[in-house]
């Protein structure tokens, strides 16, 4: 692939007379290769039994270790942010279906992430469902409203500010809290599974992929589809979630263990139910839900 | 003879710049002391203003015809520049501006909302096109993006038109289907020119944000309804 697109390349370079694009793009096509053999050869190998777990995980540690050292730039250049993008359209598809159908016993992180976590798929995912969620929601108070004598149908636009607000902190500041958690929890006690932030963070953003569906079929004006697709979006969610970070807090003592994964699935459940009641809202719950920021506008105008 | 002329004098190139006799010189060196009247007409110093703003805007124009016929040509690319890109977002904006209820806070996007969602849309996907390894310059592709906005600009034009005469399921069914196709038009024409810059195992990545923010744009276009 490398020699194909290498005339190319340098067609680019003699037209643009852009040193630094040829530049970055020969180095991008190098990284490429390097990390896309292990994950092939990782993938056909399938999950491997739980007893072999521990040796190729240690080995992959060490490698990751010793990669990262090799090709590590300062946070504040371009080309640190720009190996979270060294992924392929194959390797997106790989990660989403592998978050939309959790299969018992495959660790997200390890099958589908070691070495290569990725922030494409989780911004854009995020974004996405910030868009379907605020789109099908307003779709649906219409599909609920119309032909009632006195309805104007209106946008609704702050739906999708008050989506991005609560999703991309849920996205964010739910990873950093876990990862800071178990930090801790591992300096307590040793485990042999630790997390980077990154690969946190993008696990959390490939388990929202199962809700996009879910907020298009929450459109069906009856509140029992709606009802049962959230449900059938928390448990694969949830679960993805649980089965991922089951190995990081396993060695735990047995309360910490049910607080981690209580707090986990609390969380994924409050965003969840939260989307359903506050977008798919039954007609009579809609103005109430909708009041209060309304009130507290009306007082911050009357007190200025 | 000349190899051992220059065996001799190691280092004759850094300090001679006279050319031998067996290399054949050609083409004119000399300082063109003539053309200089010539120069000094086509100076952009000193031509009315009305030239210099007529040859900009036919730069625009022209940019325009690209969006419209997107052949896969350079054009667009080599010479960016921001004013078309800012005067499709003013317009729309304006345009989207008067909507249903402008008065509660139900309402449809307000004008800051608009240039928001334009500007920081088009800097995301081109920063996005520039982390997966792209070969297109920063302000290309935010030219292209925000040329590529014409069709639902038109399209929103259009869908006033349509509101101000007819009204009800008629009305809806022509917005959609204005809307549908400008939309369709957008990520046409701005994939013809982005697609090219990123690596074929990539492409999908890259299309998948534009298209994305197309759809917005033209979600909230579809979606305006004037006030009674």
């Amino acid at each position: 692939m490398a020699a194909t697109n290498d005339p190319f390349q340098f067609q680019e370079f003699d037209e643009a007379g852009n040193l630094l694009e040829a530049n970055r793009d020969a180095t991008t096509i190098s990284m490429e290769d390097d990390d896309t053999e292990p994950q092939k050869q990782r993938s056909a190998a399938g999950f491997p039994p739980d007893a072999d777990n521990e040796d190729p995980l240690d080995t992959d540690d060490t490698t990751e270790l010793l990669s990262g050292q090799k090709k590590s730039a300062p946070f504040w250049t371009f080309e640190y942010y720009q190996k979270f993008f060294d992924i392929e359209t194959h390797h997106v598809k790989e990660r989403i279906f592998g978050s939309v159908l959790p299969w018992p016993g495959r660790n997200f992180i390890h099958v589908y992430l070691r070495r290569n976590p990725d922030l494409y798929g989780p911004f854009w995912i995020c974004t996405t469902f910030v868009f379907a969620v605020a789109i099908s929601g307003n779709i649906s108070s219409f599909l609920v409203h119309s032909g009632k004598p006195g309805y104007k149908y209106t946008p609704e636009f702050q739906k999708v500010t008050i989506a991005a607000t609560a999703i991309f902190s849920y996205a964010w500041f739910v990873p950093l809290g876990l990862w800071s958690l178990l930090l801790w929890r591992n300096n307590k006690v040793m485990s042999l599974v630790t997390y980077s932030f990154i690969e946190i963070v993008c696990v959390y953003g490939y388990s929202l992929s199962i809700y996009i569906p879910a907020v298009v079929l929450s459109i069906i004006p009856f509140d029992w589809v709606r009802w049962c697709s959230i449900v059938v979006a928390l448990c694969l969610s949830g679960s993805v979630l649980m089965m991922t970070f089951w190995p990081a807090v396993r060695e735990d003592h047995p309360k910490m263990i049910i607080a981690i994964m209580a707090g986990i699935v609390m969380l994924n459940a409050l965003l969840a139910i939260g989307c359903k009641i506050y977008f798919f809202g039954k007609p009579i719950q809609a103005p109430a839900i909708d009041s209060p920021p309304a009130n507290e506008s009306i007082k911050a105008a009357s007190s200025t | 003879m000349a190899a051992a002329e220059e065996a001799s004098r190691p280092f004759a190139g850094l300090s001679d710049v006279s050319i031998s006799d067996d290399i054949p010189v050609e083409g004119d060196i000399s300082v063109p002391v003539g053309a200089s009247r010539r120069d000094d007409e086509l100076s952009t110093l000193d031509e009315p203003v009305k030239e210099t703003i007529l040859r900009d805007l036919r730069a625009v124009g022209n940019k325009f015809v690209h969006v419209l016929y997107p052949k896969r040509s350079s054009a667009l690319l080599r010479d960016w520049d921001l004013w078309g890109p800012l005067l499709l977002c003013v317009t729309l904006a304006l345009l989207l501006q008067g909507g249903a209820a402008d008065s509660d806070d139900q309402g449809g996007p307000q004008f800051a909302e608009v240039f928001v969602i334009i500007w920081f849309g088009s800097i995301i996907i081109t920063l996005n096109s520039k982390l997966l390894g792209g070969t297109i310059s920063f302000f290309q592709s935010l030219c292209v993006l925000g040329y590529c906005i014409m069709p639902l600009t038109v399209a929103m034009a259009v869908c006033r038109i349509v509101l101000l005469s007819v009204s009800g399921t008629v009305s809806f069914a022509v917005r959609l289907a204005v809307v549908t196709a400008s939309f369709g038009w957008s990520t046409f024409a701005s994939t013809a020119f982005l697609a090219d810059s990123q690596p074929p195992n990539r492409k999908a990545l890259v299309v998948y944000p534009v298209f994305l923010f197309y759809f917005v744009i033209g979600w909230m276009v579809l979606t305006f309804s004037p006030s009674q």
